[in-house]
């Protein structure tokens, strides 16, 4: 790739173009000069990975504006109503006007990440204290490799065990039974409401518990990262007040990493928000709203997943509108959680 | 009283580590319920010739007769045409990238790059997936007719190589952080032109760790669904097994999501199959990885 | 280990050495399979400060954390030995109630970074089941006054503790760990980090200390151990060299190896 200046060079001693004026020691003496072509390499070289580094910042552009050039009939045609709208209608007749409303699948979105949230932080951050300060040594390394496996299994796969194994667990067991204990107590019973068509185990909740899991090793790795930038010192001055592991990790290590768990937890919200295929896998795929868990819905993910193949003209446009919602939102979250991790190490305003 | 106090509070730190141990087991719950489950169903229609043979096509043997599983060859064919494309785009730029990032990028340009890094690696992959579809349309469609490519292993490698480029860059950069300056320095000392020493020192330092992050890049890509439902829907009657850039192929992912969903047993039969394949090769280079990472870099990485 | 056996024992300025509150016997300390501290027995007398020097690495501030038992949570650190506290021996009580009745303060200031001052010197009373706010407020404002702190932010109780300067966040430190009311006050090298003018406040505060608590401090600092301590231990290689009244040590070392670290020759 780089010119050798013996090749290159030998070729320039006697320039066939007689139209180019040579002096001896004009221009084109610097090809023959090593230096010359060893700044030249440099900075093809430098050039090269400046316009790798360019390529990301293109598709970072790239993303916003074809999402909206794209979407723009929808975003045009609907506007701010598409949001709130609850209907979903491709095919105009003379009863039902053709119309796109997004509401059921932000709604499903909000309501799966929540619940993946609810169990997802506590077992996550549960996971990462005991592998950073609780566990005796023999045990960390062993169960911090196992956990960090949970990562590498392909969302596909978590969907079809959801769909086989959880599924029905949660339409049998789990899903009556909850309805039957919690469901009683007074202003819980929508929320745990049956739902008419029975329990199929098709549900908000059983969505929500599968991206539980799958956020584990996002949140439960960067807190770990947070928790292991804790100088030891802190725990010590805990610890020299004569406080247990526990009260150590409370007093000391949480607060010190607080920025960095935050961030964590947000990264792992745009995970959970940008889960497609598992969802779609379990989450009954139907485009309504309902305020019990039970019930079967969608996410913007799973519903873009679902219609996209079938879709044309407007309502693809109204489709890309929901990725440009999704990734609007997506932004939103990756970037505060950038912000938050990469301040996330020592405390605020420190005076050293 | 004080003894009762400090005997409570030294149960309430037990209390917590078991609490905390407990989150533990139910993180690897599952992953002992996939393995096992993936690996009792999966094994049941694992031969040689699962590996050989082409997609079946559906059957119910209580309707039919001669009903075969066929296999997962065509799904690992495309899944390996669709990976080898998008590594081949992802790898050589986004090590470039990461390069820029640690020997260059101490400017403005480097702080956006490394922050849009980042952030591009959370932007969920079905948004990926319909961006590159909208700009495959902008780029082939032809007044109302819409090009093979838009639906091909070409736009769908590129939407994985999107995936990964961040991942690449970013898993780079941190490697090539890990070469000590001092190194750099000696080496830009002794008159070595800086790329001559970013390549074939720095880089060459830093190499099994680059390699294991482009590892760990692959293996996600090679995992994804949501693009491939988009860009590539699948081709599962492959009586021409299909390897053009312009036509769709079978993949890995998409077979299962369409065999398990399907209602036919032979298909259901096989999607644990290839669960069970994809799963073990996933682990397999995860595991590889980060054995290798820890070989190499045992101290750094912790 | 006298250099020479025959000589007469020079007088000692101080009372020979009263009772021993704190005492370590045989103290030998790993980390993994090295040993930095070997056999070390040495006593520290109440309401006396005890300054330990030696070069750097020499095993100082493990021989500390021996003795409120913060060695032992360093993964692969071992002890043995024994370390007695009023004649018993800590290995044999909990960790925490030791900890509790033997303080620690650190070479760099390390408040809790999310409390404010208020809460840092509260911290340890709390952990221990204060809930009476008038308790907690009188023995924050003692805390605070003991470690000469009270004046400079007693207009400011309620901010961060990590908002003072470096110096009063290391007297926020001696306050925290004062507020236990503990027996045994141990530092480690708590002035390295602080300027002049902040090291003499601190220097100052231990001829108060003192009166009330058994004082341990590990330092670099020869003209500080001079200043402050009572008693003085040069330590070498994880071995005690010398351990003697601090002017004694000073002007008079038996031991050449002494001599030549106080006067400069190595270290
Ligand atoms: N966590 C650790 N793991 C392994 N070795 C350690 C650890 N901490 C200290 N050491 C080693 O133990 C020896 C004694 O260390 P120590 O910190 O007690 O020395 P010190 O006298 O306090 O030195 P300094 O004056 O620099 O603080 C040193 O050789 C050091 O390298
Ligand atoms: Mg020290």
């Amino acid at each position: 790739m780089v010119p050798r200046p013996s090749d290159t060079s030998a070729g320039s001693e006697t320039p066939r173009d007689p139209g180019v004026i040579v002096s001896p020691r004009g221009r084109f003496s610097r090809l023959r000069d090593r230096r010359f072509w060893v700044r030249v390499a440099d900075r093809l070289f430098t050039g090269a990975t400046g316009a790798a580094a360019l390529v990301i910042l293109g598709i970072a552009t790239l993303l916003v504006l074809l999402l909206v050039q794209s979407s723009y009939p929808s975003l045009t045609r609907f506007g701010f109503g598409f949001l709130y709208g609850t209907v979903w209608n491709p095919n105009q007749t003379v009863l039902s006007p053709l119309i796109f409303g997004a509401l059921p699948a932000i709604y499903g979105t909000m309501v799966i990440a929540a619940i993946g949230m609810l169990f997802g932080v506590p077992l996550s951050l549960g996971i990462a204290i005991f592998l950073t300060e609780l566990s005796p040594g023999w045990l960390r390394g062993g169960l911090s490799f196992v956990i960090e496996l949970l990562a590498a299994i392909p969302s596909v796969v978590y969907g079809v065990w959801g769909l086989i194994v959880v599924v029905p667990l949660m339409a049998t067991t789990v899903e009556p039974g909850l309805h039957a204990t919690l469901g009683q107590l007074p202003g819980l019973s929508g929320v745990f409401a049956a739902p008419a068509s029975g329990y199929n185990g098709f549900s908000y909740l059983t969505a929500g518990i599968i991206l539980a899991i799958m956020v584990i090793p996002t949140i439960s790795s960067v807190s770990r990262e947070a928790f292991l930038v804790v100088p030891n010192d802190q725990r010590e001055a805990a610890l020299s007040l004569g406080a247990t592991s526990w009260e150590t990790t409370r007093l000391s290590v949480l607060p010190y990493a607080r920025r960095g768990v935050l961030g964590a937890i947000t990264l792992g919200l745009g995970r959970a928000i940008g889960e497609t295929i598992a969802i779609v896998l379990v989450v009954g795929n139907s485009y309504a709203i309902s305020g019990s868990l039970f019930s079967s819905g969608t996410t913007i993910a799973a519903f873009i997943a679902t219609e996209f193949g079938e879709a044309n003209g407007i309502e693809r446009a109204a489709l890309l509108e929901l990725g440009l919602v999704l990734l609007a939102v997506s932004l939103l979250i990756n970037v505060g959680a950038r912000l938050l991790v990469r301040r996330g190490i020592g405390p605020v305003g420190g005076a050293e | 009283m004080r003894f009762d106090r400090d005997v409570r509070r030294k149960l309430f730190s037990h209390a917590m580590a078991i609490a905390c141990l407990a989150c533990v087991a139910i993180a690897i719950l599952p992953l002992g319920d996939i393995l096992y489950t993936s690996a009792v169903n999966g094994l049941k229609v694992l031969s040689f010739q699962f590996f050989t043979q082409n997609s079946p096509i559906p059957c119910d043997p209580r309707f039919q007769t001669g009903c075969s599983f066929g296999g997962i060859y065509n799904s690992i064919q495309g899944t390996l045409l669709l990976i080898v494309i998008a590594a081949g785009i992802a790898l050589p730029v986004g090590i470039l990238c990461g390069i820029y990032l640690s020997e260059f990028g101490a400017n403005p340009l480097g702080n956006a790059a490394r922050f849009f890094a980042d952030v591009l690696a959370g932007v969920p992959s079905i948004v990926m997936g319909v961006v590159v579809f909208s700009l495959f349309l902008l780029l082939f469609q032809d007044g109302y007719i819409t090009s093979d490519y838009v639906l091909s292993v070409l736009s769908a490698s590129i939407a994985l190589a999107f995936i990964m480029l961040p991942i690449v860059a970013r898993t780079a950069e941190e490697a090539l952080r890990l070469v000590p300056t001092t190194t750099r320095e000696a080496a830009l000392a002794l008159g070595i032109p800086r790329y001559r020493v970013v390549l074939r020192i720095v880089l060459r330092s830093a190499r099994s760790a680059v390699i294991t992050g482009g590892l760990l890049a692959v293996a996600r890509a090679a995992g994804e669904t949501a693009p491939l439902i988009i860009l590539n829907p699948g081709n599962l009657f492959p009586f021409a097994p299909a390897l053009g850039l312009h036509q769709t192929t079978a993949s890995l992912p998409i077979s299962i999501y369409r065999w398990i969903v399907s209602p036919y047993p032979n298909w259901q039969a096989d999607a644990w199959g290839a669960t069970f394949v994809l799963v073990i090769l996933m682990l397999g280079i995860s595991v590889a990885a980060r054995l290798a990472l820890r070989e190499r870099f045992g101290a750094a990485l912790r | 280990m006298r250099s020479d056996p025959t000589a007469p024992e020079p007088r000692a300025p101080l009372p020979p050495m009263p009772p021993a509150k704190l005492r370590t016997e045989k103290l030998s300390a790993w980390y993994g399979k090295k040993r930095v501290l070997e056999e070390i027995s040495l006593n520290f007398a109440p309401n006396e400060v005890t300054a330990i020097i030696g070069p750097s690495g020499c095993g100082k501030s493990t021989l500390i954390r021996c003795m409120n038992r913060i060695h032992e949570v360093t993964p692969h650190a071992r002890i043995e030995g024994r370390v007695f506290l009023d004649d018993q021996d800590v290995y044999r009580q909990e960790a925490t109630s030791v900890r509790r009745r033997i303080g620690m303060v650190f070479q760099r200031a390390n408040p809790f970074p999310t409390m404010s001052v208020f809460d840092n010197v509260a911290a340890g009373l709390k952990l221990n089941g204060v809930r009476d706010k008038a308790r907690l407020d009188e023995q924050v404002v003692k805390s605070l006054r003991q470690a000469a702190l009270w004046e400079e932010v007693k207009e400011g109780l309620y901010a961060p503790g990590v908002s003072l300067s470096g110096g009063q966040q290391q007297r926020l430190c001696i306050a925290r760990a004062l507020a236990v009311e503990p027996e045994v006050l141990l530092m480690d090298e708590p002035c390295s980090a602080l300027d002049p003018i902040a090291t003499a406040k601190i220097e100052d505060l231990l001829f108060d200390l003192k009166k009330q608590y058994t004082v341990v401090i590990v330092t670099h600092n020869m003209q500080q151990a001079a200043r402050v301590a009572d008693r003085t231990a040069f330590l070498y290689l994880g071995k005690l060299v010398e351990f003697n009244a601090t002017r004694e040590l000073f002007e008079r070392p038996k031991e050449k190896l002494t001599e030549s670290y106080i006067t400069g020759r190595f270290g």
